[in-house]
């Protein structure tokens, strides 16, 4: 039997492994010591290994995240905890011209392996300042990987081969996948930097889903699946370094491309991904091609905007139909329950 | 008996003297001599001389042992010296070589030196002082016997994240040293306008961390203080110590030159400080058949390095893609 468990249970038990393994391993950041555990992702690790290895910091994102550097420049390997990805802003400098620069600057001298986590809001509210998906900046800089797995197998996976990378590793969680459900081993395992996984087979067209909406995109499966159309579905998982082989294979087969971000489209995921895939079927293949994101907006609150404001299942669905069927004949599925797997329940 | 325990420590004291001044000499002969070249464009990086303010960096880690580690900023030549930084790499550097410090990759700002305990310095202000106290961290949780110093300017008192990093090592009690080098100025602009009360002791002290300032550049006087918290970390104290001293820059915030025709300061403001130039004040203290020899041997090492750097080659196209990761 299969053993099932939630997103944020394998991230707690990927770093509690981690732990266990490596005593070099350490886990702080706001609030990772409080009652709720970053909704349990760090629970009971101060128990088992100390406050000296699990700690609660002060409200200080810019101090603790070049702290996490000092720390991994003397041989440590932090996990540097945010519970909103709006909050590294506050860290951009030491993320960006330390941890990123360090390895090339001093030529090969040093390295610096560390990992951000953080997370990604979404509805109920969250609005301007709690949702952004901003992972494209990290990738924008050569010197800091980019990952942001889905399912609770890739969560646990990918956090204990971030620990072990030696660079810094910027660790993406939506808040709605940590509800996820699914299968995750026991024994530690990992899910190495630059593997695309193909989620679901398709001839007429690729969809590429980064993060929560590749949940979004497997839905789309199924709603284009009653259209009698076959869509091919991607999870990058690793952003940078950015699985494109797999992508692009995918792409030669199909010839239609739509990338859905969990981002806004401008400069983001979706525009790179969509580049370097022309860049190397132009000339071969004529690939037709499109991006879905964010609203060009801020996050709004209220529900029926905020509705508009994401893509979904059947926006995608409906994309995928007017890319596929060359008519131009405009289609929007109904709503099927059948197809809302996750458990979510707000607030938080 | 007692003129008999007083004589070890007067030889004591003469090696002291003459290891101090040959440091302070070193770091100045080497400055000017880069001064010198500088006008050749052989060396393409912006250099931030230290060249009145080597007090501080001697001073300091006279007071250190090999295995503490020192964190500092773009104007670190004399750190990178002075606590026991490759020479001919530093140089090699600079001239932009394979066989510098950063591989020819880092220049002037990023010198790094691991062997002798100097991490690698930032050209972005405040940068390296929380990387210092996130190494405080891990020597402290590994039970190590050394300790960290972390250099800043009086400007990277200004940056937030100075605060932050004060907070933490003062809550986490590091084995950590913040040395404020205040030159008064952060590039032409006096802390008088960037500080409404010109107390930076008094900003590490509200986190309970024991504060000094040390006034005249005087190199004895740093190094017997910074001593002390160097001893008292040593013997089971705890950290953070905060020194401020209190220096002066001689020449341009960048590059080889005087700037005092720019009218942000005045010759009369330096010359104070040029008088009690510590080279000088050091130098009289050695007696003068050790002082030829140390500037001869000194001279000569300098000759060496710049004549090896010139030679040195460049990378290769190939180091242009090398070490982005791990
Ligand atoms: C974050 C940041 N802001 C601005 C600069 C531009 N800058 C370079 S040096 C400097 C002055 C710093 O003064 P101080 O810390 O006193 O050091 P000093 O140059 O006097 O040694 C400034 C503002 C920078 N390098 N980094
Ligand atoms: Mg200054």
């Amino acid at each position: 039997m299969e053993r099932i468990i939630q997103y944020t249970e394998a991230l707690r038990e990927a770093a509690d492994q981690e732990m266990e393994r490596d005593a070099s391993v350490l886990v702080f950041g706001l609030d990772v010591d409080d009652p709720k555990a970053i909704q349990g992702t760090t629970r009971g690790l101060l128990e088992r290994y100390g406050a000296e290895r699990v700690f609660g910091t002060p409200l200080s994102e810019d101090a603790m995240t070049g702290a996490a550097i000092g720390m991994a420049l003397a041989g440590l390997r932090p996990v540097h905890v945010h519970i909103r990805m709006d909050f590294l802003m506050l860290a951009m400098n030491q993320l960006v011209n330390v941890a990123a620069k360090s390895r090339y600057m001093f030529g090969g001298a040093v390295h610096v392996p560390m990992v951000v986590r953080s997370m990604i809001g979404k509805s109920w509210g969250q609005g301007a300042q709690h949702s952004q998906g901003l992972y494209s900046f990290f990738m924008h800089v050569p010197g800091l990987k980019v990952v942001a797995p889905t399912t609770p197998y890739d969560a646990k996976g990918c956090l204990i081969a971030a620990i072990r990378d030696d660079n810094p590793v910027m660790f993406v969680e939506h808040r709605i996948l940590h509800f996820q459900k699914g299968p995750v081993p026991e024994a530690p395992y990992s899910v190495p930097p630059g593997k695309a996984r193909v989620t679901a087979k398709g001839d007429d067209i690729t969809l590429v889903g980064i993060s929560y909406m590749q949940v979004e995109c497997q839905r789309a499966h199924h709603y284009l699946a009653g259209e009698e159309i076959g869509a091919e579905v991607i999870d990058p998982i690793w952003l940078s370094p950015l699985d494109i082989d797999t992508i692009v294979d995918s792409v030669r087969r199909t010839g239609r491309l739509l990338v859905v971000d969990n981002g806004w489209s401008t400069c983001g995921a979706s525009a790179e991904i969509i580049a370097q895939v022309m860049e190397q079927l132009q000339g071969e293949r004529e690939v037709r091609v499109k991006r879905m994101g964010f609203a060009p907006v801020t996050c709004p609150t209220t529900p029926n905007l905020e509705d508009a404001y994401y893509p979904n299942a059947r926006t995608i669905a409906a994309a995928a139909y007017w890319m596929v069927r060359a008519s131009g004949a405009s289609w929007m599925p109904e709503e099927r329950k059948d197809l809302q797997s996750i458990e979510f329940k707000g607030p938080f | 008996m007692a003129e008999f325990s007083f004589f070890p420590s007067t030889e004591r004291k003469t090696a002291m003297y003459e290891r101090i001044y040959r440091s302070l000499y070193r770091i100045r002969r080497v400055e000017e001599r880069i001064a010198e070249v500088y006008p050749t464009d052989t060396i393409k990086s912006p250099v931030h001389l230290s060249i009145g303010q080597e007090a501080v960096s001697v001073g300091v880690c006279e007071a250190l042992r090999p295995q503490d580690v020192v964190f500092g900023t773009y104007r670190s030549h004399a750190l990178f010296l002075a606590k026991g930084g490759d020479l001919k790499a530093m140089i090699a550097e600079l001239y932009g070589k394979v066989t510098g410090v950063a591989r020819g990759k880092g220049g002037s700002m990023h010198m790094i030196d691991l062997k002798a305990g100097v991490m690698g310095t930032s050209a972005v202000v405040g940068t390296t002082v929380p990387n210092a106290v996130g190494y405080a961290y891990a020597v402290k949780y590994r039970r190590e016997n050394r300790l960290v110093v972390s250099f800043l300017g009086d400007g990277g008192v200004d940056e937030g994240v100075f605060a932050e990093s004060l907070n933490f090592a003062a809550l986490k009690k590091l084995p950590i040293i913040f040395i404020c080098e205040n030159n008064g100025y952060a590039i032409h602009t006096h802390q008088r306008l960037r500080h409404p009360a010109l107390n930076i002791c008094d900003r590490a002290a509200v986190y309970g961390i024991p504060t000094e300032r040390i006034e005249n550049n005087e190199t004895l006087r740093i190094h017997e203080r910074v001593k002390s918290a160097v001893d008292a970390i040593e013997n089971g104290g705890q950290g953070p110590y905060f020194f401020e001293c209190m220096t002066y820059r001689w020449k341009e915030h960048v590059g080889p030159n005087e700037d005092y025709q720019l009218g942000y300061r005045s010759r009369e403001e330096a010359e104070p400080w040029m008088r009690n130039d510590q080279v000088g004040v050091l130098g009289a203290l050695v007696e003068e058949s050790a002082r030829k020899s140390i500037e001869q041997a000194v001279d000569a090492e300098i000759a060496e390095a710049f004549a090896l750097a010139e030679s040195d080659p460049f990378p290769a196209a190939s180091e242009l893609m090398a070490d982005v990761y791990k």
